[in-house]
């Protein structure tokens, strides 16, 4: 593949500061970088003409012309005092990232023993096993270009680390904020590792502060051993002129249990790239996301669902409510191993269309090698009924307020999946504004959504 | 109260409706009778403002006001209510938030404040004994997942809750046994004052065993052919519509 221009401008942006880069990284994860260099050489930003980026060309974003993160030491505390404003409590361990750098928040002290939360830069200097083992073991530089991207500039993120039997109870809650004067590129990188028998609930809530435009790429990678369970929450609220790149790459053991949710109540132009690998019999899990965008929003959930071995079971269902002339794209691919009999897979992917110009491409995509399964996909793109429009004007609703009922019914489908009944109360209220147009009335920024980050220290 | 005269409507271009005049007062129950197709159920929708019909001519006037020129919402906030004959199951809205809406929108219109959550919750419970429903349905979403007979009561629940000044049942009584019958009846006569009215659509006498109407009208091809007492619902009971037809032709 011939790379782009921006592409060679970013290969020389790494080795030119290459140093600055690694020199607070853990050896592994430099380590990790040469491979990273060789396979974006081969792979660069991926165009239009790659197959998973079809509807979603990335490429004209991802310049190395932008400040880089990386530079940067985060932002002072100063800025996150903003973050008072419409801030909900949950009652939940709180850390921050601001630019993709770890700054510390609250009650992470409180965290049952042995349990760790906090900078990646740094634990992953304190757990060398835990990387050697782990970093990169899912999240493949060759298979991506904005992998390779990533792991080329990644110097911090989050670090989450449950070891065996540990249960968190409380949310873990990652406020990952964008602010600055300048228009920026990030490149953040989390890692989480919930053992054996642990359970953990990790919320990432991903905000922006400042109008300066925002080119995120982040990479997650999620290891859920025998008997675990991870609840993991992406709610994603930030302004028209962030372009940000979400891959999540979970891998499941034997018996254990992953919910992933998504929800993308604002954004310019959101990719998550969602995979989970069911490698252990009896794994389950549950993925799913809500989209609500407008204007020249565009939002595009691309998802792989990997059944390596039997007896498993995933269940997938994204919904989106579309208005304006926005644009969103669905890619839901289940892959069935030659062995993994008795898989239960079924997927669904329903989008609600207010206007004529917004415009929805969905493909659901099943691959299956075993013959004693059950799988079911299905892909819906309609308007509001009319009959219920009806039905709910001739009570004495006007027309506006009718709209907002039956959008929210649409949704409330995949708002019935969070398990934490607090956060589940301030989601359904974040979606009801949502339709009602208020979500960004708060100053200028779009934090308004922002959950129980509570109150930063500001020594 | 209502005064609909020469009311022509049509759907898809072919009239129904062929020059309806009809009056309601205050205190009054009527019941509209007719063959099927006769265009019961297009007058219940063309008063309601379903906008899948065009009236092409005629008048409608609702205690003073036209209400041809009322949207939907206004008509139901001037105390118009339509008893649907299908109710729509509207899955993710809860009852409890459909009636609180419709509740207070209607308040708004009017200009009196909205009911608090204690006020609103005691008038549920009130209005659930009066029509005698199980409390059971208003925690569900609306009509989801509801028997044709407990969308019935929800719809007399629905009157009981919004206390209108006319009602319309479209059909409510068909596909009801006798018990969901005789609470729909119920509710209905308990509602019953003398500065209401309600008009009954319906195919059988059976409903109006239980309520019992001042005045019956047979609608036959779009036009009200014949209107008497009570005793013309027993007349078609016992007859069926053929004589009417006949008589007409």
């Amino acid at each position: 593949m011939q790379l782009s221009e921006h592409d060679i401008a970013l290969q020389r942006l790494f080795a030119e500061n290459r140093e600055l880069i690694e020199k607070d990284a853990a050896p592994e994860v430099n380590a990790a970088r040469e491979g990273a260099m060789e396979a974006f050489s081969k792979l660069g930003i991926p165009s239009s003409k790659v197959e998973a980026y079809k509807y979603t060309n990335l490429q004209a974003w991802f310049k190395a012309g932008y400040t880089q993160a990386y530079g940067l030491n985060g932002a002072t505390s100063e800025a996150l005092k903003q973050f008072e404003c419409n801030v909900h409590e949950l009652d939940s361990y709180t850390l921050f990232t601001v630019n993709g750098k770890f700054v510390a928040g609250s009650n992470v002290e409180a965290l049952p023993d042995g349990v760790e939360a906090g900078s990646f830069a740094e634990l992953s200097k304190k757990h060398p096993e835990l990387l050697k083992r782990y970093y990169g073991s899912l999240a493949k530089v060759e298979e991506d270009g904005f992998v390779a991207l990533n792991t080329l500039f990644a110097t911090d993120g989050i670090f989450i680390y449950v070891p065996k039997g540990k249960v968190v109870e409380k949310p873990i809650q990652v406020v990952n904020v964008l602010t600055g004067e300048q228009d920026l590129m990030v490149n953040q990188r989390n890692l989480i590792v919930v053992e054996e028998q642990a359970q953990a609930r990790v919320l990432f809530c991903d905000h922006t502060m400042s109008m300066s435009r925002f080119v995120v790429n982040t990479v997650t990678e999620g290891h859920v051993a025998e008997s675990a369970m991870l609840d993991f929450y992406n709610l994603q609220n930030q302004h028209n002129g962030t372009v940000q790149v979400g891959a999540y790459h979970f891998d499941q053991e034997t018996r254990s249990l992953l919910n992933a949710n998504y929800f993308t109540l604002h954004t310019g132009v959101a990719r998550n790239n969602i995979f989970s690998r069911l490698g252990g019999p009896h794994a389950e899990n549950h993925i799913s996301g809500l989209y609500v965008i407008d204007k020249n929003q565009h939002v595009d959930n691309f998802s792989f669902i990997n059944h390596a071995v039997p007896d498993c079971e995933s269940n997938e269902l994204f919904k989106g409510v579309m208005d304006d002339a926005s644009t969103g794209a669905f890619t839901g691919r289940i892959f069935v191993a030659p062995d993994a009999q008795r898989t239960n897979a079924y997927q669904s992917n329903n989008n609600l269309l207010l206007t004529e110009n917004a415009k929805m491409n969905t493909r659901p995509q099943l691959e299956i090698y075993a013959d004693d399964v059950k799988c079911s996909h299905g892909a819906t793109v309609g308007q509001l009924d009319e009959h219920a429009m009806f039905y709910l004007r001739a009570r004495g609703i006007s027309k506006e307020e009718a709209n907002i009922l039956l959008m929210y019914a649409f949704a409330y489908e995949v708002i019935e999946k969070i398990q934490v009944p607090a956060l589940k109360e301030q989601i359904r209220e974040l979606v009801e504004k949502r339709f009602r147009g208020e979500l960004d009335k708060c100053d200028s920024c779009v934090v308004c959504g922002q959950l129980g980050t509570g109150r930063v220290k500001s020594e | 109260m209502l005064k609909i005269r020469n009311l022509h409507a049509k759907i898809e271009g072919k009239e129904i409706l062929r020059g309806i005049d009809l009056d309601v007062k205050a205190g009054e129950i009527h019941a509209i009778m007719g063959p099927n197709g006769s265009g019961k159920s297009t007058l219940a929708s063309v008063l309601a403002g379903n906008e899948a019909f065009e009236v092409v001519e005629g008048s409608v006037e609702f205690n003073g006001k036209d209400l041809l020129d009322l949207s939907p919402e206004d008509r139901a906030r001037e105390g118009f209510f339509l008893s649907f004959q299908y109710p729509v199951e509207i899955p993710g809205v809860s009852m409890t938030n459909f009636m609180r809406t419709a509740l207070n929108e209607q308040k708004k219109y009017r200009g009196e404040a909205p009911l608090s959550a204690s006020d609103f919750l005691k008038l549920m419970r009130d209005r659930k004994q009066l029509v005698d429903i199980d409390s059971d349905l208003t925690n569900r979403s609306v009509n989801e997942g509801f028997s044709g007979g407990e969308k019935k009561k929800n719809e007399i629940f629905q009157m009981a809750m919004l206390d209108p000044k006319l009602a319309i049942l479209d059909e409510t009584d068909s596909g009801l046994d006798i018990d969901a019958l005789r609470i729909v009846a119920n509710g209905v006569n308990k509602l019953r004052r003398p500065d209401n009215a309600t008009i009954l659509i319906t195919h059988y006498q059976r409903l109006l065993d239980h309520i019992v109407p001042d005045f019956v009208h047979v609608l036959y091809k779009g036009k009200i052919v014949k209107s008497a007492g009570k005793e013309l619902a027993y007349e078609l009971e016992k007859n069926g519509y053929d004589w009417i037809k006949k008589e007409m032709e």
